[in-house]
């Protein structure tokens, strides 16, 4: 069967993958792609400005289009269709011939036919293109203008925000969301909206735009009024594409659309369309999971077709719901089902609490016994059980205004157990994935969030059901009796975040004492550099004290990071990467002195190695005297703040990099925490020491300093994302302050910002209100512990070298001077390294002649 | 202390203040480099410092705890783990190593088992 698919947007694509997945023997696909590059991630479109490029929002996994009998087209649109003949016409001219048609081309943004729309910085948001060409516009921008208050208006806003442009938003309606929001909902966002620094103007109809006076184009109003803006993006709305439809006489609808049945088939049987191009019982569905639906139900009939065998029914395409939850402009909002309460005899409960800007909604039936919709603004977080009762027709309790009312002493919440479920409920509605299909994955290993998205993709693409997921999974380990626990290990029965919060609020300052009130055992080599890192983070005392000093991994316990073969490396803190030629002279003599391997590291600054254990005092105290302290190469805490030259000396930098850099190193240096935090410090958006794939980056700007966060490097390497902009010196240090301790606080064991930032809950949004926005009330508080930390900074090695206990134990035996006979170098490239086993062998081993034994 | 080898006699090491509850030091014993550790107060453990997975002589710079009933040291290389009262490698039977006999003399010497040769 030959068939041609005109379009590789998301439902395109999905038929693609469905297809191939099936291993049909005789088909043969030929894909017209109008855009440069194959389907992308159109939902997380927006991540582009976070940093995601073209290449992490394909959804082409690599060689997916190598696959034989599939052959892709880029650049290539689709002209006309000649029905007859069975061709499609292409744009380059050339016919290509089909048994079976599928049309998945999507629809365009609706611009509105004002005069001046075509201006130039007047945009839409749709593709990539789209977006290289907001930015770049963006860049020459002060005030941005979003025409159109719906849902990818709101989050097309956000991204002119964060461009940091003075950004308006002009509706035409009464309310934001018209669609989905009522009178209510919509007013509480609009303010919401507002506290945030956007402007929004409701019941405002553009007559024209013109040469502006402020700015570049002016916008000209019905009401007499005008607005100046340098540009404006145009998201009042999609309209399907169906203009080879049309021309084909296809069929469409009074106001577009190509009328499909519930096969998806057009009125001609060998023409289907699938996606935001197809119109089905009267609606259009802007959403993709509807979209996703109807890729399967087409693959499942062409499948048929090819295999002309007796089947099961075949899946007809019976509507979809169109309930959304999003977060926009870090405001929870949701709309469930009947959101108007537009059902005959509906009846409504309502709650408002205008201090913490919290909407509610309930749409229930006549007889008050089903759930209809619902809306929720401020806080959403009964989406998910409000959702699965409508869904599943679940009775409502008595009182089902308690379903939105803040829980009062003495009325438990009415959750929905995820029990209540049954097996067929839908949960992830993108990838139609039930209940059942989870708890069987589970059964069958599924049991991380990671391994069940891999088993069955459920929460792979809008991400609105991994709460619910988690939810079922877990339910389901404990009903199959499977240990569901994030402890920490054996020893104790909670997790990092709680221990930390035990440690903090019963002021506990031992292990000891930690252990025997809240866990078991002696502990172990999981739970001891834990705990010794919580209560470093928190009272910040000598981590070689008699109390603490064997809780230390292996590396803390000798201040030096132990190599392949026992000896150690030794890494003196170069504060910036900044370091005087007296500085090199004297580490470089230490080095000749003890013979170690010298080398430039990655992080700026000089390590040693192959020093041995017995060496280290005395190395130090070399080290020390010439000035240096402890770098912290060995612990989980500020490794370095890598910095450029910056405007000293470079001809672009606009701040002094170099300068910031060293003080944010010696701010923070010995700060002890879940894992190792890297810093950067660029003098100019040039960047020219990646501080972008750094824990906390900061970058120069004309006004003061960009701050990213949460980059990494490593095994998977993580662009930082843009936490506040502009800030002057004092409020970049109180919001790294901030930043850092509300990770320590709450991250898990041995989990980078970057790993942490990806679990959490609401995202950067999130992170935004409670560090920038301070939603919660901590920041006086987490500030305060940094400076407590600051103020209690002391270098270790310097404690230890002073120490005469503690520097007894940087010994190889504890009855006798000799060396470990157990290393051993050889020379390369002018330098020591260590003798491989070979190497070794070769050599006669000498014994040592006398043992001190008393 | 079943698998532990023969003892001859003893040798005496270090004094228990020698040693931080809850670490180990490394011994030299007939020529032997033997790992002792002290787990709370006052109980002893040896085992060969050698560690067979990475074959450096680190295993008295491992941290001690407990997996269950056994009482362990972690490999601060491979971070295999290893009973202190047998030898015996958790995670790789093959990397096992040989256990000593430690005891407390009463003027607070630490003792290890001189083996058969
Ligand atoms: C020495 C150095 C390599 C070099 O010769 O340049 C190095 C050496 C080690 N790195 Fe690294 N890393 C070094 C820079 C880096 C960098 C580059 C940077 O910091 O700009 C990275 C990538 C950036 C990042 O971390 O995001 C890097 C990513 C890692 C990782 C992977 C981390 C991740 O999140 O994926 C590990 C493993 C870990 O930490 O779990 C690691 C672990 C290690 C350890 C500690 C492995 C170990 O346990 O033995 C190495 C021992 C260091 C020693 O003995 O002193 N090293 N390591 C660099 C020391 C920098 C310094 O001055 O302190
Ligand atoms: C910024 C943004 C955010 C969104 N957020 C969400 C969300 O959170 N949740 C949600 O469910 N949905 C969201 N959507 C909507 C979702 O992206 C669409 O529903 C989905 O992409 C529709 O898939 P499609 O394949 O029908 O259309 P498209 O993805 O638009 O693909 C159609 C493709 O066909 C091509 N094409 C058209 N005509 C031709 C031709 N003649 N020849 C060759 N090629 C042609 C087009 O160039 C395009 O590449 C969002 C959309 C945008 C733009
Ligand atoms: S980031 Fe800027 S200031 Fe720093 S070296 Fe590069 S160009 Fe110069
Ligand atoms: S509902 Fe969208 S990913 Fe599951």
């Amino acid at each position: 069967m030959k068939l041609v698919v005109i379009g590789n947007g998301m439902v395109g694509h999905k038929l693609l993958e469905e297809l191939m997945a099936a291993n049909h023997a005789d088909l043969e696909i030929t894909v017209l792609c109008e855009e440069p590059r194959p389907a992308y991630d159109r939902v997380h479109l927006s991540e582009f400005f976070s940093g995601k490029s073209a290449e992490q929002l394909s959804l082409a996994t690599p060689g997916f289009f190598d696959q034989q009998g599939l052959e892709l087209r880029l650049g290539a649109r689709a002209v006309g269709i000649d029905r007859a003949r069975k061709q499609v016409l292409t744009a380059a001219g050339e016919t290509l011939r089909y048994d079976k048609l599928v049309l998945a081309t999507g629809s365009t943004p609706f611009v509105p036919a004002i005069p001046g729309n075509d201006r130039p910085a007047c945009l839409v948001y749709r593709t990539i293109e789209d977006l290289e060409a907001m930015t770049d516009w963006g860049t020459r921008s002060k005030v941005g203008v979003v025409v159109g208050g719906g849902l990818l208006g709101l989050e097309c806003a956000k991204a002119l925000r964060d461009m940091g442009l003075q950004t308006h938003v002009v509706e035409f309606a009464a309310r934001l969301m018209a669609v989905q929001m009522d009178d209510g909902g919509g007013r509480m966002l609009q303010r919401k909206i507002e506290e945030l620094g956007l402007t929004v103007h409701t019941q405002k109809s553009t007559l024209a735009i013109v040469d502006g006076e402020a700015a570049r184009h002016r916008m000209q109003f019905a009401d007499g009024s005008h607005l100046d803006t340098d540009m404006i993006v145009f998201s009042a709305g999609i309209r399907p594409r169906d203009e080879l439809a049309r021309q084909s006489e296809l069929g469409v609808g009074e106001r577009g659309g190509i009328r499909i049945d519930n096969f998806c088939r057009t009125r001609d049987r060998d023409v289907y369309a699938i996606g935001e191009c197809a119109l089905w019982g009267g609606k259009l569905y802007g959403l993709v999971a509807p979209g996703y639906e109807m890729a399967r139900i087409v693959a499942a009939h062409l499948g048929a077709l090819m295999q002309r065998t007796q089947a099961a029914p075949l899946p007809e395409f019976a509507g979809a719901d169109m309930s959304t939850k999003l977060k926009l402009l870090g405001v929870d909002v949701a709309s469930i089902g009947d959101a108007h309460g537009a059902t005959p005899g509906s009846r409504t409960y309502q709650f408002s609490d205008e201090r913490r800007q919290v909407y509610k909604k309930l749409v229930v039936s006549g007889d008050g016994k089903q759930l209809l919709g619902g809306v929720l603004v401020g806080d959403a977080a009964e989406y998910g059980t409000l959702l699965q009762m409508m869904l599943n027709g679940i009775a409502l309790p008595e009182a089902p205004e308690f379903l939105i009312l803040p829980s009062a002493d003495g009325h438990a919440r009415p959750g929905l157990g995820v029990d209540a479920l049954p097996a067929s409920a839908p949960i992830c509605s993108c990838n139609n994935v039930s209940k059942g299909q989870l708890c069987e994955a589970v059964g069958a290993g599924a049991m991380s969030i990671g391994a069940l998205k891999t088993a069955t993709k459920a929460g792979t693409s809008c991400g609105g059901c991994v709460p619910l997921v988690t939810q079922i999974m877990q339910a389901e380990m404990k009903r199959q009796g499977l240990a569901v626990n994030n402890h920490l290990c054996e020893h104790f029965a909670c997790s990092r975040q709680e221990l930390y919060h035990l440690v903090r609020v019963e002021r506990i300052r031992r292990f000891d004492e930690l252990l025997a009130r809240h866990g078991k055992g002696l502990g172990c080599d999981i739970c001891k550099p834990a705990v010794a890192s919580i209560l470093a983070s928190c009272w910040n005392e000598f981590v070689l004290q008699k109390e603490h000093a064997s809780l230390q991994d292996s590396n803390d316990y000798f201040l030096a990071n132990i190599q392949k073969d026992g000896t150690y490396s030794v890494v003196p803190r170069m504060a910036g990467g900044e370091v005087t030629p007296d500085g090199l002279i004297a580490v470089g003599q230490v080095a000749r002195k003890y013979g170690l391997y010298t080398k430039i590291t990655g992080g700026q600054r000089v390590d040693m190695f192959g020093a041995r254990l017995e060496q280290l005092p005395s190395i130090w105290e070399e080290l020390i005297a010439a000035g240096f302290e402890s770098g912290h190469a060995y612990g989980k805490s500020v490794r370095t703040v890598k910095s450029c030259v910056g405007s000293t000396w470079c001809r672009y930098g606009v701040q002094d990099a170099v300068g910031t850099a060293i003080d944010l190193e010696n701010r923070y240096k010995g700060l002890r925490s879940p894992h190792k935090l890297k810093f950067a410090v660029s003098g100019c958006t040039r960047e020219c020491a990646e501080a972008q794939g750094k824990d906390v980056g900061v970058i120069a700007t004309e006004k003061g300093w960009n701050l990213y966060v949460c980059g990494n490097g490593g095994m998977k390497p993580r662009h930082a994302e843009l936490l506040a902009g502009d800030l002057d010196t004092p409020t970049l240090i109180a919001t790294i302050d901030r930043f850092l301790m509300f990770y320590i606080r709450t991250a898990d064991r041995l989990q980078r910002t970057s790993v942490w930032r990806d679990n959490l809950e609401g995202g950067l949004e999130y992170l935004k209100d409670v560090i920038v926005r301070d939603t919660l009330g901590l920041a006086a508080e987490l500030e305060a512990q940094m400076q407590q930390v600051v103020d209690s900074y002391e270098c270790e090695w310097k404690k230890a070298i002073s120490d005469p206990q503690t520097r007894r134990r940087f010994r190889h035996f504890v009855n006798s001077d000799a060396a470990d006979d157990n290393v051993a170098f050889v020379t390369e490239r002018g330098q020591i390294r260590p003798a491989t086993a070979k190497e070794k062998r070769k050599r006669s081993r000498r014994i040592p002649a006398t043992v001190e034994a008393q | 202390m079943h698998d532990s080898m023969a003892t001859r006699g003893w040798t005496a090491v270090c004094a228990l203040d020698d040693i931080v509850p809850d670490t180990g030091v490394c011994a030299l014993v007939d020529g032997a480099q033997v790992a002792v550790f002290r787990v709370g107060e006052r109980d002893l453990y040896a085992v060969d410092n050698l560690d067979p997975g990475s074959h450096a002589a680190v295993l008295a710079r491992g941290l001690v705890g407990s997996l269950g009933e056994r009482i362990v040291v972690a490999s601060p290389i491979t971070k295999q783990h290893f009973d202190l009262r047998t030898g015996e490698c958790l995670e790789a039977p093959q990397h096992s190593v040989r256990a000593w006999q430690a005891s407390l003399r009463d003027d607070g010497q630490v003792l290890i088992g001189t083996v058969a040769r």
